[in-house]
């Protein structure tokens, strides 16, 4: 837990950057700083680490203040992530990775075992190791700059801006790959930004900064539902404000009871299964139902002669939460192309499927209105056919 | 040119010797003093504008009156020899110490720092490596200034190839002239040479190819 006691920092020309903030961060959280650039949120981030030190209040982590801690020990503990990276040009990516494990002098195992398993969890192999950041992408790059945050298990990683620099595309794989590594490890989480759609799409709380204070501090939905006051309303912009009156989740449009086969059925069994119910792609589980991976049927015909059964040949597919808002999941498909995207709960079991056609009817009702008028177009010359 | 190895060849390779020992042992204190000062002198940037500026003053001195200068404080040999080289070899290393630190690029030093690097630490595994070059590169022009102006330390009787030069000029052969010159730009090249292969060596692998 992290917690500000009116927290201050003047410089020495006399400008507040931060004036008097109190506020309380708890454990596994994830926290958005958000402002316009002078707003303060930079400067109260790094306060936490004492990069900056404050001029008057106090900061406590777990109840002690920071100022009684060595700064050195102190930061050793925390993940920091910046915007360009910060990777040493000099050192091979495993270099990078166990920067901080290195100065706790871990053993050579332990570090090696923590880089090989970090990387696999951002789906780099292990072949990333010896090269050097900048034979890497900048969407790579910052995966190793995230994972070089965890590598010491550091239970509280600060971000400030790290995804600014990235094209739209990688920044929303790399803000789903923060989040998901964040709800996985249970990490807290200080994030600074000025893009809302990046703090309303991570963070559990978001704080709205201003002139170094904290206008509003609370979770999106709240913010949404309730904006303190104008500055937040135009912060937040008409369209999000008008989107929170249609917001719907993926639960209210989904399809449910997919067409599933599980992971031990052979290749004859599920095309068969294919043929029955005229779909040409198949989710796999396991037999309490957890989804597994997809197979389709370009993947069952190339594979026939080599393997048996699906969980041989089946790959890994991008899944979403329930209760995730439909508006993100509408983004991703349009812009990654997915036909369809599955819908799991929290124990990872299969509920539903969001398809393109469950969209088609988002953006029918969108345009037409209510469904009387739907009901009332014509509808006998073209007819969407489902195709999952 | 038989004759002259005959006539002088073994003197010449002793004053060669002379000559490179007097260099090296100014270089090599130049290097002991003037990079870490380099170093510490970007901690504290007020001071580095005065620093720099003295050793600029003292760049400008002319190399002869330096020599000179010694001889009251060292007496004559190669004691005072040495001084005058090691005090002109300071400016180049440490100016190109102090800029290259300071042109390590900033976010590296946040990152490096925020993650918990003690000042030393941060000196020594990210700001010198990423600065390497430009020390070396520094390193490199003393070590040709060096070499070349040890051959006026023959006129306060330190020896070295300037023993040839200055014999030459006053008995008037052409030979022994041109017999210290060329050995001088010969070794002045190869100390060069060899800086640069050791400045290959410790550039980092990310600098060579940009």
């Amino acid at each position: 837990m992290i917690e500000f006691k009116n927290v201050s920092k003047i410089y020495g020309d006399g400008t507040k950057a931060v004036d008097e903030v109190s506020f309380t961060i708890n454990e596994g959280e994830f926290v958005v700083l958000i402002g316009t650039s002078g707003s303060g949120k930079t400067t109260t981030m790094r306060m936490i680490n004492r990069m900056i030190d404050s001029t008057s209040g106090e900061i406590l982590i777990d109840g002690k203040n920071i100022k009684d801690e060595n700064a050195v020990e102190l930061r050793r503990r925390i993940g920091y992530v910046i915007q360009q990276t910060g990777l040493m040009p000099h050192m091979t990516v495993y270099e990078n990775i166990v920067m901080v494990p290195k100065l706790l002098k871990w053993d050579k195992d332990k570090m090696r075992e923590t880089a090989e398993r970090l990387l696999d969890k951002v789906d780099m192999g292990t072949e990333f190791l010896d090269r050097y950041p900048q034979e890497l992408s900048g969407g790579q790059q910052q995966r190793i700059g995230v994972i070089r945050a965890l590598a010491a298990n550091q239970d509280i990683i600060l971000m400030d801006e790290p995804f600014g620099a990235l094209d739209p595309i990688t920044r929303d794989s790399l803000q789903e790959l923060v989040k998901h590594l964040q709800e996985e490890m249970g990490r807290t989480v200080v994030f600074v930004t000025h893009d809302m759609d990046e703090a309303l799409k991570l963070a559990d709380k978001i704080a709205i900064m201003s002139e170094g204070q904290i206008i509003q501090y609370d979770t999106p939905d709240n913010i949404l539902a309730a904006p303190e006051n104008e500055f937040v309303e135009s912060f937040l912009g008409e369209d999000r404000l008008q989107q929170r009156s249609t917001m719907q989740t993926v639960d209210q449009v989904m399809v449910k009871k997919p067409i599933t086969v599980t992971s031990d059925m052979t290749l004859a069994e599920s095309i068969r299964v294919m043929r029955d119910r005229r779909v040409d792609t198949l989710f796999v589980t396991d037999t309490n139902h957890v989804l597994q991976g997809v197979v389709d049927f370009e993947g069952i015909n190339k594979n026939r002669k080599k393997a048996a059964t699906v969980d041989e040949i089946m790959s890994h597919v991008y899944y979403v939460k329930s209760g995730t808002l439909l508006s993100s999941v509408a983004d991703k498909m349009l812009k990654r192309g997915y036909k369809n995207i599955p819908v799991v709960n929290e124990e990872g079991i299969l509920e539903g499927l969001v398809t393109r056609a469950s969209l088609v009817d988002i953006v029918y009702d969108t345009i037409w209105g209510d469904d009387e008028e739907v009901e009332s177009m014509p509808l006998e010359t073209t007819q969407y056919q489902e195709s999952e | 040119m038989a004759d002259f190895f005959a006539n002088y060849g073994s003197q010449m390779m002793r004053l060669i010797w002379e000559h490179l020992y007097i260099s090296m042992i100014a270089l090599g204190l130049g290097v002991i003093v003037a990079v870490p000062l380099g170093v510490a002198l970007t901690r504290t940037s007020k001071l580095a504008t005065v620093v720099i500026g003295l050793a600029s003053i003292l760049q400008t001195v002319p190399s002869l009156a330096l020599l000179a200068l010694m001889i009251p404080l060292f007496g004559i040999g190669q004691l005072p020899a040495i001084v005058a080289l090691f005090i002109y070899s300071l400016l180049p290393i440490l100016r190109n110490t102090y800029t290259g630190m300071r042109k390590v690029n900033p976010s590296l030093v946040d990152a490096a720092r925020g993650m918990g690097m003690t000042e030393i630490q941060l000196i020594r595994k990210v700001e010198l490596p990423q600065a390497a070059p430009v020390i070396m590169a520094g390193i490199r022009l003393s070590g040709t200034y060096v070499i070349a102006w040890a051959a006026l330390a023959s006129y306060i009787g330190a020896g070295g190839l300037g023993d040839f030069i200055f014999n030459g000029l006053n008995l008037y052969i052409p030979e022994l002239i041109i017999g210290g010159t060329i050995p001088v730009t010969i070794l002045a090249l190869l100390v060069d040479f060899g800086l640069g292969m050791l400045e290959k060596k410790v550039t980092p692998r990310n600098q060579i190819s940009g």
